[in-house]
């Protein structure tokens, strides 16, 4: 909300500098977000006094002014028809800038150096008339800035007025707060009507048919009137506040609008079927057409202004096309009524519209002070209009709305603000701003807000307007206290940051990347038609398509980020997100959660440095990754099958986890369709796990082991196997049939080349023999190591290799 | 004697300037300044030696002592320094690194905040992304045709079901399921349909909230303080702003004096001095109604923070759009 400094300091005397009003007001709730100047335009712009006119020697429309400016006497080109020796006019200089952004600099024009221009009203953007230069007052004295010489320099708030605070969307509300923040008087302007047009009663009637939706219409009607453009100071103060002036009649209704809050509408009186007024609702598939041309379909709940046979306004938000305002409109009836809040916001929603007035009554409007606006536009517009005004004015108010008194206890607001207030001063704050005091008892005070303020109804709404009137500042901060059996971290929470920080150990920066994908990324991943990760949640109002449904994988954001980054050439990277995924259970019900664990690495093992080879990571790297993060969190027995891996990557080169009888994801490198489609420069390694499900099997308890009192023994055992044995497979052999003694069994070599027969392999394995009660010998375990490396042997069709 | 003394003397020297190691110049030294050394083992000669000669041998044997430990001090602090290993170990080359890893900033400030809270017994509780309109709006107090729904662009999935727009939700939630009093704080993700320099489809923000028997607004207010003093330093100042907010009643904001210009005034306040960084309030008597809570018994104080503002103020960070952008040469400032 804008407020002009200056129309404000005339209606209350305040002496206390624009900083000051605006810290004061902050400080109370109304936040002052900025302090502009109006009108800056109009720098460099100044009062010339015409000394003489001459025809300029080469171009016959123009003339070349002598003109009078803050120092000497310039020699101006101008082509206007109405320029005249001794006139007074706007005087632009160099650097000076017009309405339309132009700048203006001392130029010569025909053979003749202009050092300024003369402006019309237009090009100074202070009315439409660009007819000729503007002519100014003679009394004035030339050199003196614009801006000062039409009273023109002003300062404008910008005020954010919380949905709440209704009541200060208007001049007057903003003047209510600073009168009760400074403690001042303030006053509304005087309001006197002349009344020599005939009854009112005889000319219109109106009718509310809907008084749920409108509990009040009051109305005048002025006839006889001039439609013309507002004097300046009417229109300077609209445009201040950012308001277009368009002409006298409009100008008042969004004056008063402004001054009062109340919005109004100027109807054109002989334009009214049968010259009256009904309110009631649209009829089923009624159409309106509004004032800025567009056609509406009008639902069974919305309220419409009618005359006797058809709509001539969308009540509370924007009058018609046929019966606005015209250059010829010679009687106008004024509009002052209170409109339901929400069926205004229900309507003006429904149809996308939003106005100054819809915005006012959706908040609410004063119902007491719908006459005090119709008569402040209807004496405005008799005296700006020349026009005559019908006696009386038409008042339908079926039911007035009333307002229930509060009772506040002095105690229990002290003991909720943590304050030490006494009852004056309770009383004194809330008597400031125009609510009726009275106290019951001792502890008991009985309120009677003020009608414009429909926000205060409870006990705990008068606390409000004490805590803030006092000043927040003033409530003493009392000492936390904390609570000494504080709740122990939710396992998971704990778990999730674990890993991350398991995972920053290993090297991975952590990334955060939109909730929302596109819906074609699960077919840029290549998914089946029944993967679940396909059971999107579109969203009904995307921003775009990139981010049109919720994801069910955080891939697509991974590798969109990695694609982001080679951008830039950041090729060496180590990407992981944990965060949610979400599942579609259907339109009405709300999503499958989980989160999931996606990591990305690309580039070379090792940052470059003097002694690194510069090697790139592999599929070993990924798992080796993983299973660092398994370890660290306590997870046992992940199997690793090539079945089936995710279709975004290379068959060969990829593998599905499983743990117990669940597959917790997937790893591998990137397939190269893959990243074609998002742009990316393999190879790239990815693995992508159902994080919820990990963290359901991780070992939350460390146990103790005692350590060993006697060595241990290493034993080598190399195996020669066909090609196509899996280590996996060897390995889950050992482990079942452990040897007597046997502690760990790793493996530490793979082999196959020109040593080995076509199509075999060399598996070495390192077996640690070690006896809980006393020191093995050479030769027992010798002969444990043979016997079990036959065994291995002959269930594997092997050798042993030499 | 005084001729085998002066060939310690010329052998020691000259070997030392062929010596650099270190452990080599030591075990000369012991070799000829130890106990059972060369020179040690002179001095027992000089018993022998005739008496009229030993003070003079004495004198010579005591300046060649002094001579030798100076010599082999030299060697010492040669060998040791750093460009005697110029062809062995080079050791002012860089370090095998490994990569480091980063967490985000919006995790690590997220971290911070939740650990200021816990230590003051706050829980940290989490809810739903995707959330029901009833709780990310009517049970908070703003009803289907109110205006302050205007005050949060939302994305719909239908007509009940939104992206919730705060972590506020989540207070809802846990009232509704436990009885008071309640401690929590809630991290996560938030949605708004609003995207330009200073607006991100999604942020995060950390709620909080505390119902009790007398509960008051100086018990917000000293919380607050609190908080702000450990994240931003003991000697910000802050202030409170009266604000609204459908679901508290009183309402306040929280300015900190500017991080930047230290309350002077500058372009990132808008020449204010003042930073906002906080909503908060007592909790509106409504939202108790709604969860079966009652207003007579219980008092409460909420707020919440959007933590990309509090990253931004803590580390400097000038656009909003970095955080998603996971731009590694941003990841790896933090």
């Amino acid at each position: 909300m804008l407020i002009s400094l200056k129309w404000l300091r005339s209606l209350i005397s305040c002496d206390a500098s624009p900083d000051e009003i605006a810290h004061r007001l902050t400080m109370a709730g109304l936040e002052v977000e900025a302090i502009e100047p109006f009108h800056f335009g109009l720098e460099r712009v100044v009062v010339g006094s015409i000394q003489s006119i001459q025809q300029h020697p080469a171009a016959e429309h123009l003339q070349v002014c002598k003109v009078q400016g803050s120092g000497g006497i310039l020699d101006v080109v101008c082509g206007a028809p109405n320029v005249a020796a001794g006139q007074m006019v706007p005087l632009a200089l160099d650097g000076a800038r017009l309405a339309d952004g132009a700048e203006i600099g001392s130029a010569e024009i025909h053979g003749v150096f202009s050092q300024g221009m003369l402006c019309s009203e237009k090009e100074l953007g202070l009315g439409e008339d660009a007819s000729g230069i503007m002519v100014l007052d003679s009394n004035l004295s030339p050199g003196t800035p614009l801006a000062e010489a039409l009273e023109l320099d002003d300062l404008v708030l910008d005020i954010g007025i919380t949905p709440n605070r209704a009541d200060c969307l208007s001049l007057v509300g903003i003047a209510r707060e600073v009168a009760a923040l400074f403690d001042l008087p303030w006053s509304l302007p005087p309001i006197s009507l002349k009344e020599s047009g005939p009854p009112v009663e005889t000319l219109t009637s109106v009718t509310i048919e809907d008084p749920d939706l409108c509990p009040r219409y009051a109305a005048r009607v002025v006839q006889n009137i001039t439609i013309k453009p507002s004097p300046l100071w009417l229109r300077q103060r609209l445009e201040a506040q950012g308001i277009r002036a368009i002409n006298n009649i409009v100008d008042v209704t969004n004056y008063v609008m402004l001054e009062l809050g109340q919005p109004l509408h100027a109807f054109d009186f002989h334009r009214l079927d049968g010259n009256r007024i009904v309110v009631r609702r649209a009829q089923a598939n009624e159409t309106f057409v509004t004032l800025d041309g567009q056609k509406h379909e009008l639902q069974q709940d919305m309220l419409l202004i009618c005359d006797a046979s058809h709509g001539v306004a969308l009540a509370g938000i924007m009058g018609g096309l046929d019966s606005e305002i015209a250059p010829d409109t010679n009687t106008v009836l004024i509009e002052s009524a209170h409109f339901q809040p929400t069926g205004t916001r229900r309507t003006a929603k429904a149809l996308g519209m939003s106005t100054e007035s819809s915005y006012r009554f959706e908040r609410r409007v004063d119902p007491e002070g719908v006459l005090t606006a119709l008569d402040r536009a209807a004496q405005l517009m008799v005296e700006l209009g020349d026009g005559e005004l019908a006696a009386g004015c038409i008042d339908v108010y079926p039911v007035p709305i009333g307002q229930e008194s509060i009772q506040l206890k002095v105690s229990k607001t002290n003991r909720f603000l943590g304050t030490d207030l006494t009852r004056e001063e309770i009383c004194k704050h809330l008597e400031s701003i125009q609510l009726k005091v009275s106290t019951a008892e001792e502890d008991l005070l009985v309120v009677d807000p003020p009608s414009f303020r429909a926000d205060l109804s409870r006990e705990v709404d008068l606390m409000e307007e004490v805590a803030r009137l006092a000043g927040y500042d003033r409530i003493p901060s009392a000492s936390p206290m904390a609570r000494l059996a504080s709740a122990k971290p939710a396992q998971d929470q704990v778990i999730r940051q674990q890993s991350k920080q398991l995972l920053a150990t290993h090297g991975f920066c952590e990334i955060v990347s939109y909730s929302f994908i596109s819906a074609q990324s699960v077919d840029l991943l290549r998914l089946e038609e029944d993967d679940p990760r396909r059971r999107l949640l579109p969203l009904r109002n995307p921003l775009s398509e990139e981010q049109a449904v919720m994801r069910t994988s955080l891939v697509p954001g991974m590798l969109e980020t990695a694609a982001r980054n080679q951008r830039q050439n950041n090729f060496n990277l180590r990407l992981v997100e944990i965060s949610k995924v979400f599942f579609s259970r259907g339109a009405e019900e709300l999503p499958e959660e989980r989160f999931n664990l996606c990591g990305l690495l690309s580039g070379t093992r090792r940052p470059l440095g003097w002694n690194e080879p510069a090697e790139s990571v592999d599929f070993f790297d990924i798992k080796g990754a993983l299973e660092a993060l398994f370890l660290g969190l306590g997870v046992a027995d992940i199997r690793w099958a090539d079945t089936n891996p995710a279709p975004y990557l290379k068959p060969d080169a990829a593998a599905c986890l499983f743990l117990a009888d669940s597959c917790l994801g997937d790893l591998g490198e990137v397939h190269p369709r893959v990243l074609e489609d998002f742009d990316l420069k393999g190879p790239i390694y990815i693995f992508d796990i159902d994080f919820d499900l990990l963290m359901e099997n991780t070992v939350s308890l460390k146990k103790f082991k005692p350590l060993p009192r006697f060595p241990a023994v290493n034993r080598d055992l190399a195996i020669v196997v066909s090609g196509t044995v899996a280590a996996q497979d060897l390995l889950d052999y050992l482990e079942k049939h452990r040897p007597q003694y046997s502690e760990s069994i790793t493996l530490f070599d793979q082999y196959h080349g020109k040593q080995l027969e076509e199509g075999k392999k060399s598996l070495a394995f390192r077996i640690t023999y070690r006896s809980g009660k006393r020191s093995l010998t050479d030769l027992e375990v010798n002969e444990i190591h043979t016997a079990f490396g036959q065994k291995v042997i002959a269930a594997f069709q092997a050798e042993i290799r030499s | 004697m005084k001729q085998e003394i002066d060939t310690l003397l010329q052998e020691t020297i000259e070997r030392l300037a062929t010596i650099d190691k270190a452990k080599d110049v030591e075990r000369l030294r012991i070799a000829v300044l130890g106990r059972k050394g060369t020179l040690s083992h002179l001095f027992k000669k000089l018993g022998e030696s005739p008496a009229e000669e030993r003070p003079v041998l004495g004198k010579i044997l005591n300046e060649t002592r002094v001579r030798l430990e100076s010599a082999f001090e030299e060697a010492k602090s040669r060998t040791t320094s750093v460009s005697a290993h110029s062809t062995a170990l080079d050791i002012s080359l860089p370090g095998r690194l490994p990569y480091l890893g980063h967490l985000h900033p919006i995790t690590q400030v997220s971290m911070e905040i939740a650990e200021i809270f816990q230590r003051l017994g706050f829980e940290v509780v989490e809810g739903p992304d995707v959330e029901l309109d009833y709780y990310n709006f009517e049970a908070l107090n703003i009803p289907k045709d109110h205006p302050a729904r205007d005050m949060q662009d939302t994305f719909y999935v239908t007509d009940n079901i939104v992206l919730r727009t705060h972590t506020s939700p989540i207070q809802v939630r846990v009232m509704e399921k436990q009885p008071p009093p309640v401690r929590i704080i809630a991290p996560g993700k938030a949605y708004r349909c609003d995207s330009d320099v200073t607006h991100t489809p999604m942020f995060h923000q950390v709620e909080g909230l505390m119902v009790d028997k007398d509960v008051s607004f100086g018990d917000l207010k000293g919380v607050l303080t609190v908080f702000v003093h450990q994240m931003f330093g003991a000697d910000v100042d802050l202030r409170f702003r009266p604000s609204f907010f459908p679901f508290t009643e009183p309402s306040a904001e929280v300015d900190i004096q500017c991080v930047m210009c230290r309350g002077e005034g500058c372009r990132v306040c808008s020449e204010t001095g003042w930073l906002e960084i906080l909503g908060s309030g007592m909790v509106d008597p409504e939202v108790f109604k709604m969860v079966g809570y009652d207003p007579e018994e219980v008092t409460g104080y909420a707020f919440g923070m959007g933590i990309e503002r509090i990253a931004m103020l803590k580390y400097g960070i000038n656009d909003l759009r970095l955080f998603f952008d996971n731009d590694l040469r941003f990841l790896e400032q933090f």
